[in-house]
């Protein structure tokens, strides 16, 4: 009989520090938990590198028993590309947050995805630079109060929430993109299937795979943890959407993509 | 095996990576340094190896910074405004101990400054050009030849020590083309690098591997703390600085007169020099073979001797500053700099008559 675990910790999550270095309610190590449960139900945590950016989300090099590089802020995807090109049977997956995959990574992502490089990206949006103390991030929501947006984030001044899961849509190398969420059972699940699917276009070797992770960020948003969870469900979710936006089996399909 | 050839020094390079064991080169178009790309390019994935076009030079250090972490040969090849844009990460490569070669033919500067030959970065790469203070060794060939040689022991010494490495070129010596012997060159056994990522079920030990570049921030194991670690790099430092000298003398024996120089410079002193003896002048040359870590001690020993000092380098006098650190204030040490060049545009010289006027005008 085929025995499924279904509660405990993953094999993969080392005993503390691990998750211990995350706020109370911050759903970083939820995310985390998502990628573990992954890695582990496809048996490839053994062969995967994953290469981390600059940011809360790095945290987790403490507490993965995986192979892990944590790169210059932004970089991660370029780091990334030469472990994939120098070592194609490796899994290589990348885990960033928004400020380092889109504002100070964004020639990076945008290079990789143009190339198609066959790697794995899982980017945290928690509309903020969590690190440095909530400032304004490309993602944060219009009239979002920050540090650095004390009246509230202005389009005309600041500019608009950027969409990248939807920009990752659009590049012919890229052969899968979904925006998820952790805040329900049911958006924790999603999720998991959208991470599950990026992992096999790497496997299959079709093209640069992106998931977008909606994370709450109670102390920058001095919210509860469970305020935090309403947030996302309403405000965050009604700016960035849940779903897939590109789903390619094949090489051939994604030239001819438009 | 070995193979005679007529090539520029550009490609050179790419031979002398080869020949190292590069595994795979990423870099960004840039004048005075295309061929070595190019070089790249055509040779490298017909021979099932890494060639990749980066975005930026932004992201051909930090391809590097993975691929080495990744336990490959990796290099890159840039001129003067992209090797700015690499600071940031060869930092980051010293900090995290990441093993590579960065090859710089330089040219003229500040800014976009020209796209000819010059010799105006010699600060940046010999004193750890980006942030934190890190110290990389600075191999600067003079020949054809050398290049390829030196890229070489450019690959070896990286792996040896754990540490970035820089070649110094600049455009005349990257354009130069002369006979060369690319070979193979034995060097002493390295250790396996099992460090490396592989991803957990291939290491040896079943362990996963962690690299990062923030020791002050995630001690890794074995230093418990930040201090420690930068104590230990102080001891690669020290070592480096102690074991991997290297410098070539010309006539410098009982001269009165000392030239140095690296690079084009070094050429055309060396014909300067021969110029000088012909007319009975006692002149000879120290040409520093590795620009960090620098022979101060044997300025000091000729300065001891009462020799005076002329640093020739296509600057305004950057090189000219370790000479001064080398005499100690007990040699007088003079300039022919870039002001000097015979015509005064972006393609002008540094000529061996030049520098001769200015040996007849000191002794």
């Amino acid at each position: 009989m085929n025995k499924k675990k279904v509660c405990g910790k993953p094999e993969i999550w080392k005993d503390p520090p691990g998750a211990a270095m995350y706020c109370p309610g911050c759903q970083h190590p939820v995310i985390d938990r998502v990628i573990s449960e992954v890695l582990e139900e496809m048996n490839i945590d053994g062969k995967a590198i994953c290469v981390l950016g600059v940011g809360c989300h790095a945290f987790v090099q403490v507490a993965w028993d995986l192979d892990i590089l944590s790169c210059a802020h932004g970089r991660a995807l370029d780091s990334a590309t030469a472990v994939k090109r120098l070592n194609p049977d490796a899994i290589v997956f990348t885990v960033q947050g928004d400020g380092d995959c889109i504002a100070i990574g964004a020639g990076a992502f945008i290079g990789a995805m143009a190339r198609g490089e066959k790697i794995t990206t899982i980017m945290f949006n928690n509309t903020n630079y969590g690190t440095t103390g909530g400032q304004l991030a490309p993602t944060s929501l219009l009239g979002q109060k920050t540090p650095t947006t004390p009246r509230g984030r202005d389009a005309a001044l600041e500019g608009y929430p950027v969409h990248t899961a939807e920009l990752a849509a659009a590049f012919k190398g890229t052969a899968y993109s979904a925006r998820g969420s952790v805040h329900t059972p049911a958006d924790y699940q999603r999720t998991k299937r959208y991470i599950k699917t990026a992992f096999q276009k790497q496997i299959d070797g079709v093209g640069f795979s992106f998931v977008e992770v909606l994370s709450a960020c109670p102390p920058n948003w001095h919210l509860s943890p469970i305020k935090c969870l309403k947030r996302i469900g309403e405000d965050i979710v009604s700016e960035f959407p849940l779903g897939e936006f590109k789903n390619e089996d094949s090489t051939e399909r994604l030239s001819k993509s438009r | 095996m070995a193979e005679k050839m007529f090539v520029q020094g550009n490609e050179a390079v790419g031979w002398g990576a080869l020949y190292g064991g590069c595994d795979g080169f990423f870099g960004y178009p840039i004048t005075p340094q295309n061929e070595v790309t190019q070089w790249f390019a055509h040779e490298f994935p017909k021979r099932g190896k890494v060639f990749l076009q980066s975005q930026s030079e932004v992201g051909s250090i930090n391809m590097l910074f993975g691929g080495a972490a990744a336990g490959f040969r990796v290099m890159t090849s840039t001129s003067s405004p992209g090797w700015g844009l690499m600071q940031e990460t060869i930092s980051h490569c010293a900090a995290a101990e990441l093993p590579c070669v960065i090859v710089l033919v330089q040219r003229g500067g500040p800014g976009a400054g020209s796209i000819r030959h010059a010799q105006m970065d010699y600060i940046t790469a010999t004193r750890g050009g980006g942030q934190g203070g890190y110290k990389n060794i600075v191999l600067a060939p003079g020949s054809v030849q050398e290049i390829h040689d030196l890229m070489q022991l450019g690959f070896h010494l990286a792996d040896k020590y754990r540490n970035p490495l820089v070649v110094l070129m600049d455009g005349i010596l990257g354009q130069v083309s002369e006979s060369m012997e690319a070979k193979t060159i034995e060097f002493e056994p390295l250790d396996q690098k099992d460090w490396a990522l592989k991803g957990r079920e291939r290491q040896e030990d079943g362990k996963s591997r962690l690299i990062n570049a923030a020791p002050g921030v995630l001690p890794l194991p074995p230093y418990p703390n930040y201090i420690s670690w930068l104590k230990h790099m102080e001891e690669k430092y020290h070592e480096m600085e102690g074991s991997e000298l290297r410098y070539e003398t010309y006539k410098a024996e009982g001269a009165d007169l000392i030239l140095v120089a690296y690079g084009y410079t070094a050429r055309v002193s060396k014909e300067a020099v021969n110029m000088a003896r012909a007319e009975g002048h006692k002149v000879g040359m120290i040409r520093p073979i590795t620009l960090w870590p620098f022979p101060y001690s044997v300025m000091k020993e000729k300065a001891m001797l009462g020799c005076k000092f002329l640093v020739v380098e296509d600057s305004l006098g950057l090189l000219i500053d370790d000479v001064k650190i080398g005499v100690e204030g007990r040699a007088d040490v003079h300039l022919v700099g870039i002001l000097d060049r015979h015509i005064p545009t972006d393609g002008g010289m540094i000529m061996p008559g030049r520098v001769f006027e200015e040996i007849k005008r000191l002794l």
